[in-house]
């Protein structure tokens, strides 16, 4: 096989060494009832060229964002990727190294993760960030738990209904062998959580207050009511963000009282890679650092006083604390911050800002565009937005899409594919625009749309 | 400078690219203002230009204060010598015990970057998705045939995931059957992930104490093995790289107890393709894609995690699944047993594509890697045995635990053995665990070493085996040839704790 | 000449306690700031928290290791050292002096005669090597 090095000769000489007859010897401790003799039932091996004959026609059965024009969002926005940024990520130092233990050999990842973890300090307004999370919907659950650890003793839990349904989902997963009850706090009319359902439903009993800004039908929610309601009965806020481009036009979490901000990383420069990988971040304020999840790089000095990087605050940690753990996580998404860090850094502050405002204006303009419509659509929410929106639709969702699919373009998600329970959103589909999306984009889909008056 | 005691420098004193070296003696891209400069060019843009001030008021933000300004060349050039301080796979032999350094084949990266496998969006139609759809129920088809499992979910985000994934099925299938007991039962050689994920399932943790083989002690077992236990998660081979003679035993004892016993699949590279895991007895295992299956580990991560389970289990998967209907594919989110959802989607999609790439390229040779993993491992326990202490002397499998006990009576420790095998080109092994093993030294050499690599490695260990009793000044004081020195963590960890300090982070952010 | 101070008594899990009045000083020994290594966090309890003889009341922290701190005799807290807050290390350096942990208002002084004296102690961790 092709990535085994040693031939027939040396593997020879490799069972003549360690004193072996055959390779079985060496697995002599395996009850023979269950050892396999035979090969297990694959199919023969096969060459690059078989792969990539076979793959090839697998990945060509799907619609990509090459070749369509797409809306889709919830939760997961393509922008613009760096050309660069793939090809450095091929860099065998940073594809093929491994957790950096050792930081006298690791200085390159141990450096990005620093960078990383201040990029998204300086987005969120918060004091410390971790390394990653694997994605969004899991970091919205560590901040939940660990927000309890940080309030101590309390059981309730209240979630705004414009947190992305699967974000709510994980949530009720992983809570259900803990003794905590979830309060879910509806919509008002404008698509912004209800302040007063929000400030009734916590109490003191209540450890966090999660909101996401912009929730799930891209409305902008205000952090401070959900931080002030928290505050008031000794709880701690959350705010999910899951379009980190709006950070660049909107108030911080961090500047408006949230104690803990998370969510998903994936907008800067990640691909779509059908929903993962991706890269979740979770970041806080200084008094919550000790029981924040996940890896941590901080500065360090060596005995010639050249400054690096290392692991710290280990001790959070399962391979320390084990069953005491702050979580059992241990990897982060290494490559993928590592993606996330240098389209940051190459977007850099004008950049962030000039893709903020593109994708503003291309939302705006569609809604504009929209609300002109003479036919049966109409944005469903008066609440402000950044470059999501639901669109109401009069006439059947699945018409719209198939209508849109004819033109190639992927003209959004309906929400009930998030929540089919939800029935008084089932009309509504999520809208999605970035940078990328050419007027010409914009202009096809409100033609479609047109074309059902 | 620290002392190095009679080390020779290797280098010249003043090398000559030491003064430019000196002018790019910045830790990151933030320590380099670089006020103005800009990376990345969007076309004009062509809409109308909203505001976001009017449109926001109160809650609008001018821009991200404190972030960098750069061009492309700076950051590519940054970036690129970063990238020269890693060690990696692809440069030479990488110890590092129970983490499966293994080569990670350029074909997979290849067809994950396909633009019908990476440019798809999640929540694309499903008849949109067809291909997608397709390469998933193909991997849990392949991974089905090699563990003999009911079904496997593809949904966990890494091994740690599928741990909790496995740990709360089995909670769920207790419930179901009306009690959802109170232990989980754990080895002391385990994983630190294993009580972790227990103690997330709501399980209270039982250390079960090793035999002298540094295996599973029977009596051990029976004595705390009660009506109360949910399950036993055991690793095989385990830790100290040894295969547990007894599973089949074991897994008779937990299931006439009502109990699961959950593998961590770990360490399925010793055996896949040799032994099937539900053939053990084995009800419910993870899979670490990026050990057995190859996936890069990209600097800790993305992993992917998919758990098996026995028919038992079935009716509690995540959702959703993927099921087949003549030539098409659907997902299925009716499963009303479900524990739900362990993330966002449908899992780490773009490492399943390399994995299945993995697969497919060794086809039905696939038992061929634990083959070799396992022959390259004795191989070197064979060279190093004479050099350093083996706690347990059971036969290995795909790794080897030694210890410091010798070179500790002259004063130098696993840690130092470590960086001083940086000097020689070789990542250290691992040290942290097995935590009953003191000192621990645990090397994993993979199948995708040959024998040249091996020895070159086993002719370091013994380089230093060597040192510590000549010159163990050179070993306490390694690495000498790394970019940076020992760093102070110990300092590092004092100044992230201290309140009020962001060590994590560059500096009190602008609000 | 031991390194352990005999005006104080030691406990199985490695702290001491000095007794002047109904008033406890606690730390932990030489012995046990040389285990664990450089000693980066001290995690504390309340002021006013009650804990029973052999009940955890914190935990002690060094850059691979966790250790939880662990009441020698029943009492009140009166007082943590705000030094280690931010340094630490003084455990390291001064374990049984400036190295202290809390102060407590003992509940009773019953359990005292369950703990080591200076010499027993260090008889005790010699053991403890050993095994």
């Amino acid at each position: 096989m092709r990535y085994i090095p040693n031939s027939p000769a040396e593997r020879e000489a490799l069972l003549a060494a360690v004193g072996a007859a055959s390779i079985d010897d060496l697995f002599a401790t395996v009850p023979r009832a269950v050892y396999r003799t035979e090969p297990p039932g694959l199919p023969p091996p096969a060459s690059e060229i078989e792969v990539r004959r076979d793959l090839g026609r697998v990945a060509a059965k799907n619609a990509h964002l090459g070749e369509w024009t797409s809306f889709l969002g919830a939760g997961l926005y393509s922008h613009h990727a760096p050309a660069f940024v793939s090809q450095l990520l091929l860099r065998g130092e940073f594809l093929t190294s491994y957790t950096p233990y050792q930081p006298e050999v690791s200085q390159g990842t141990l450096t990005a993760i620093w960078e990383f973890q201040t990029h998204i300090a300086l987005l969120t307004g918060m004091d410390v960030a971790n390394a990653s999370m694997y994605e969004g919907a899991s970091a919205f659950v560590e901040a939940v738990l660990m927000a309890e650890r940080l309030t101590k003793k309390k059981t309730k839990v209240v979630v705004s209904a414009g947190l992305h349904p699967e974000y709510r989902q994980c949530l009720r997963t992983y809570l259900v062998n803990f003794p905590f009850t979830i309060v879910e706090v509806p919509l008002g009319k404008d698509g912004a959580t209800e302040a007063g359902a929000l400030a009734a439903a916590v109490d003191d009993d209540t450890f966090a207050v999660c909101v996401q800004s912009p929730n799930v039908f891209g409305v902008v929610e205000g952090w401070k009511a959900a931080a002030d309601a928290a505050h008031a009965h000794g709880a701690l806020a959350i705010g999910v963000v899951n379009e980190m481009f709006s950070l660049a036009v909107l108030e911080a979490p961090g500047a408006s009282g949230v104690d803990i901000a998370c969510g998903e990383a994936a907008s800067f420069g990640l691909a779509p890679s059908f929903g993962g990988p991706l890269v979740g971040f979770l970041a806080c304020r200084d008094a919550g650092k000790r029981q924040i999840p996940g890896r941590l790089a901080g500065r360090a000095t060596d005995a010639g006083g050249r400054s690096g990087f290392c692991l710290t605050l280990s001790t959070r940690e399962q391979h320390i604390r084990r069953e005491k753990a702050t979580s059992n996580i241990c990897t982060n998404q290494g490559l993928f911050a590592l993606a996330a860090t240098m389209t940051l850094s190459v977007l850099g502050k004008h950049g962030l800002r000039e893709t903020a405002v593109q994708c503003l204006s291309k939302a705006e303009y569609l809604k504009a565009g929209i609300r002109a419509l003479p036919g049966p659509f109409s944005v469903a929410f008066a609440g402000k937005t950044f470059n999501e929106f639901a669109l109401h639709c009069g006439v059947p969702v699945h018409e719209v899409l198939r209508r849109a699919e004819a033109k190639k373009i992927l003209a959004g998600v309906p929400y009930a594919r998030l929540e089919p329970a939800a029935s008084a959103y089932r009309d509504l589909l999520l809208v999605a625009v970035t940078e990328r999306t050419p007027r010409s984009g914009l202009d096809a889909l409100l033609d479609t749309l047109r074309s059902f008056s | 400078m620290s002392d190095h005691g009679t080390l020779t420098p290797t280098e010249p004193l003043v090398r000559a690219d030491a003064r430019l070296d000196q002018r790019r003696r910045f830790g990151s891209l933030f320590d380099a203002p670089r006020a103005g400069r800009v990376g990345v060019v969007l076309p004009p843009l062509d809409v109308p230009e909203a505001d976001p001030a009017a449109l926001y008021g109160k809650a609008h933000r001018p821009g991200v204060e404190g972030e960098v300004e750069a061009s492309e060349v700076d950051v590519v050039r940054h970036f690129t010598r970063l990238s020269q301080m890693n060690f990696s796979i692809d440069t030479a032999l990488y110890s590092l015990g129970s983490c499966t350094m293994k080569h990670n084949p350029r074909i997979n990266e290849e067809i994950a970057r396909l633009a019908g496998f990476n440019d798809a969006h999640p929540y694309a139609p499903v008849h949109l998705a067809q291909g997608n759809l397709e390469l998933m129920w193909r991997l849990e088809e392949a991974l089905k045939v090699l563990t003999g499992f009911a079904r496997v979910t593809l949904q966990p985000s890494a091994g740690a995931n599928g741990e909790l994934a496995g740990a709360l099925m089995i909670r769920a299938a207790h419930v179901k059957a009306g009690n959802a007991r109170k232990h989980v039962l754990v080895p002391d050689s385990a994983h630190g992930t294993n009580p972790a994920t227990a103690h997330f399932a709501g399980y209270s943790v039982v250390e079960l104490a090793s035999s002298r083989r540094g295996t599973l002690e029977l009596s051990e077992l029976e004595a705390k093995l009660t009506e109360d236990v949910a399950a036993l998660m055991v690793t095989v081979p385990n830790t100290l790289g040894v295969f547990e003679e007894h599973i089949l035993e074991v897994a008779k004892l937990v299931h006439a107890k009502g109990a699961y016993l959950y593998l961590d699949g770990a360490n399925f590279n010793a055996f896949v393709g040799k032994v099937r895991p539900a053939d053990m007895g084995v009800d419910v295992m993870h899979m670490n894609l990026h050990k057995t299956f190859s996936t890069p580990h990209g600097g800790g991560g993305p992993g992917a995690g998919p758990v098996g389970v026995g028919a038992s289990l079935v009716p509690f998967l995540p959702v959703p699944t993927v099921e087949r209907a003549g030539d098409a594919f659907r997902l299925d989110f009716d499963r009303p047993d479900s524990i739900g959802k362990m993330r966002a989607f449908y899992g780490n999609f773009g490492v399943l594509v390399r994995a299945l790439t993995y697969i497919l390229s060794y086809g039905h040779s696939i038992h061929e890697v634990a083959e070799n993993a396992v022959l390259n491992a004795n191989y070197l326990r064979k060279r190093l045995e004479p050099f350093y202490h083996l706690k347990y002397d059971a036969p290995s499998y795909h790794e080897i635990v030694f210890s410091d006990h010798r070179q500790a009576a002259m004063g130098v420790h696993n840690i130092d053995i470590a960086k001083r095998l940086m000097d020689f080109g070789f990542h250290p092994p691992t040290m942290s665990f097995p935590l009953i093993v003191p000192g621990a030294l645990m090397i994993e050499p993979t199948e995708s070493e040959g024998k040249d690599e091996l020895d070159a490695f086993a002719d370091a260990m013994i380089a230093i085996a060597k040192e510590c009793e000549t010159s163990p000044g050179i070993v306490t004081s390694a690495p000498h040839t790394t970019p940076i020195g020992r760093l102070d963590e110990a300092g590092a960890a004092r100044e992230a704790s201290r309140p009020g300090n962001f060590a994590p982070v560059l500096r009190a952010p602008v609000r | 000449m031991s390194v352990y101070p005999d005006d104080r008594r030691y406990s199985r899990s490695h702290e001491w306690i000095r007794v002047d009045g109904d008033v406890g000083t606690i730390g932990i020994s030489d012995h046990a700031q040389k285990e664990l290594g450089d000693v980066v966090f001290v995690e504390m309890p309340d002021v006013g928290e009650i804990f029973d003889a052999g009940q955890e009341f914190g935990t002690i922290e060094s850059v691979k290791a966790v250790s939880e701190l662990f009441l020698p005799v029943a009492g009140e807290i009166l007082e943590v050292n705000k030094v280690l807050t931010d340094e630490p290390g003084a455990v390291n350096e001064d374990p049984h002096g400036d190295g202290w942990l809390v102060k407590i208002k003992l509940s009773s002084d019953a359990e005292m005669d369950t703990l080591f004296n200076a010499a027993d102690y260090e008889k005790f961790v010699e053991e403890e090597a050993k095994a």
